[in-house]
């Protein structure tokens, strides 16, 4: 041992501990350890197995529609589609994001089916959502995941999970569980509030000439930094025909939307409900009063569509909080719950073989 | 005349910087690690992780630098050999993941077709084109490495703790942030 490095190091100040000591330092030591692990598996919810987390509500979409493999855990079957936003600058009264500066950005978004089955025939019932995507110039982005609802069914990501299962068939007897929804509405009735809203709804009948609605409330923050509840939707300036009757065409609503979009572009107001002191910015059950301002920031204009299997869009998710700057969450549960599952939803589809969409190249180039 | 020039400590700024991202590192594995579990929280944890993992690479940048360009102290006398061998094994691997597991999650989000948000309007440009299947193998990289990361703390803090509290050789004052003077150390030999 060299002298020079003994003497750089501070030596010991006390006497050989004595083995009891020693003993109660190891102690001390696997103490240390075992009690940073412990609260490292805590934190990743390895104790309290029982709550709620992103991956298992995925794992119930999983049960109730079986598996897919590389396609969406919900919304399952669609069709990619690009356009563009053009913004009259009227929402830059309440939002200072870049989208809403007059002028053009680019959009990509998808229509699709509501529930995870890729091969769902299409139903006058079938439930349908548009996402898109705003790219802004800047790089920043804002995702949106809109459906043709206007309000959503439950106010929590635990009802979300047990209004699931109570209102799909049994996966083992394909047949509906008796009893079971009117159980989960005896004990939400902000659901079956929600339900009736819907069913007084007046439904179109495609994809074109609908409505839909983002449903959650976001915080808009403008350039002098007031903060404003609000609520979007998109109207079609297709006209609206009223719901029709079952087509021998199970993607007959694929088809239809096809078909106009080859015909001409289709458009879509972007409009902006602005809440009140007072209003529910937590609760997607519930509707604001009808004499809410509104303003019209712009057109939505889809002018392409494309299959899945050929776009990138499919690899896309439309979490509905990516946001730019000007744009935030709110306290509505369901939203923040939306995020994570989506998250889970993705990362499982992504490592997975992806099989052909029920909306193929063939289909879209008809 | 000191008989060396090997320093008692590590160099302040070394020091300093340890400290900093020991408690960045364990904070980033605690948000990671309960992020992807939470249906409440995964958002606001998210928007917390992204920037905090860039803060992480940018320190570990400056620490290589650091550790690089200063002189670093000796091992406690009686480390015996292989022991100072896995010491400088496990630094190398400590500092790899420092950098790896931002790069890994920056990489990621990049093949994910996510947006790099850091904080307002400031976001970061993508490293990698969008791949889904790259996308795939990168989040799941991510969440090896930083078990590893982990399991690599405790090994370090472990090992700390019984040279501190068995050896009672002064490992620690090696790292400890405030100054250990010359004449105490010489003192106690």
């Amino acid at each position: 041992m060299k002298i020079t490095e003994s003497a750089s190091i501070s030596q010991p100040s006390a006497a050989p501990l004595r083995n009891a000591g020693v003993a109660e330092r190891l102690i001390a030591i696997a103490g240390a350890v075992v009690v940073t692990a412990g609260l490292f598996l805590y934190a990743g919810g390895w104790f309290t197995r029982h709550e709620l987390t992103p991956a298992a509500i995925i794992n119930t979409f999983e049960h109730v529609n079986g598996e897919h493999p590389g396609f969406r855990r919900n919304h399952a079957k669609g069709v990619c589609v690009t356009g563009y936003f053009e913004s009259n600058g009227d929402g830059q009264a309440v939002s200072k994001a870049g989208v809403f500066l007059p002028g053009r950005v680019p959009i990509v978004g998808r229509f699709a089916l509501a529930g995870g089955k890729p091969y769902a025939d299409d139903t006058p019932q079938s439930i349908r959502s548009l996402a898109i995507l705003f790219k802004q110039s800047d790089g920043q982005e804002w995702r949106t995941a809109m459906v043709n609802i206007p309000v959503f069914v439950v106010k929590t990501p635990q009802a979300f999970n047990e209004f699931l299962v109570a209102s799909s068939p049994d996966p083992a007897t394909g047949k509906d569980i008796p009893g079971a929804m009117p159980a989960f509405l005896a004990k939400h009735p902000e659901t079956a509030a929600a339900l009736q809203v819907i069913g007084k709804h007046s439904f179109s009948s495609g994809f074109g000439d609908s409505p839909y609605y983002a449903l959650h409330a976001f915080r808009f923050v403008n350039a002098q930094g007031g903060s404003t509840p609000v609520r979007w939707s998109i109207t079609p300036d297709q006209t609206f025909e009223p719901n029709g009757t079952a087509s021998s065409d199970k993607n007959y609503l694929f088809h239809g939307l096809i078909a106009q979009t080859h015909a001409k572009p289709l458009r879509w107001h972007l409009i902006l409900t602005l809440g009140q002191p007072g209003d529910s910015t937590s609760d997607p059950t519930q509707v604001w009063p009808s004499d809410r301002r509104q303003i019209d920031v712009g057109t939505i204009t889809v002018d392409t569509i494309e299959s899945e299997e050929t776009s990138p869009t499919r690899d896309i998710n439309f979490d509905p909080l990516v946001l730019p700057n000007g744009i935030s969450p709110s306290d509505d549960p369901v939203l923040r719950a939306r995020s994570a599952a989506y998250s889970q939803s993705f990362t499982r589809r992504e490592g997975e073989r992806k099989d052909p969409s029920a909306i193929s190249t063939v289909e879209v180039g008809k | 005349m000191y008989p060396t020039k090997s320093p008692i400590q590590f160099a302040l700024p070394s020091r300093i910087l340890h400290w900093l991202m020991a408690a960045c590192l364990v904070a980033m594995l605690f948000i990671g690690v309960s992020m992807v579990v939470s249906l409440g929280e995964y958002h606001t944890l998210l928007a917390i992780h992204r920037p905090l993992g860039i803060l992480i690479l940018s320190l570990a940048v400056v620490r290589l630098a650091t550790r690089l360009s200063t002189k670093i102290p000796e091992f406690p006398p009686a480390m015996p050999k292989q022991e100072r061998f896995v010491v400088k094994v496990s630094e190398r691997l400590l500092y790899a993941l420092f950098f790896a597991l931002p790069l890994v999650g920056w990489a990621m989000l990049s093949a994910g077709h996510y947006p790099i948000v850091m904080f307002g309007a400031v976001h970061l440009p993508p490293i990698l084109p969008a791949r889904p299947e790259l996308y795939a193998k990168l989040r799941e990289a991510h969440t090896i490495l930083a078990y590893l990361l982990f399991l690599a703390f405790l090994a370090h803090m472990a090992a700390v703790l019984f040279h501190t509290l068995i050896l009672r050789d002064g490992l620690l004052e090696r790292m400890v942030p405030w100054s250990v003077r010359m004449e105490e150390s010489k003192d106690r030999v």
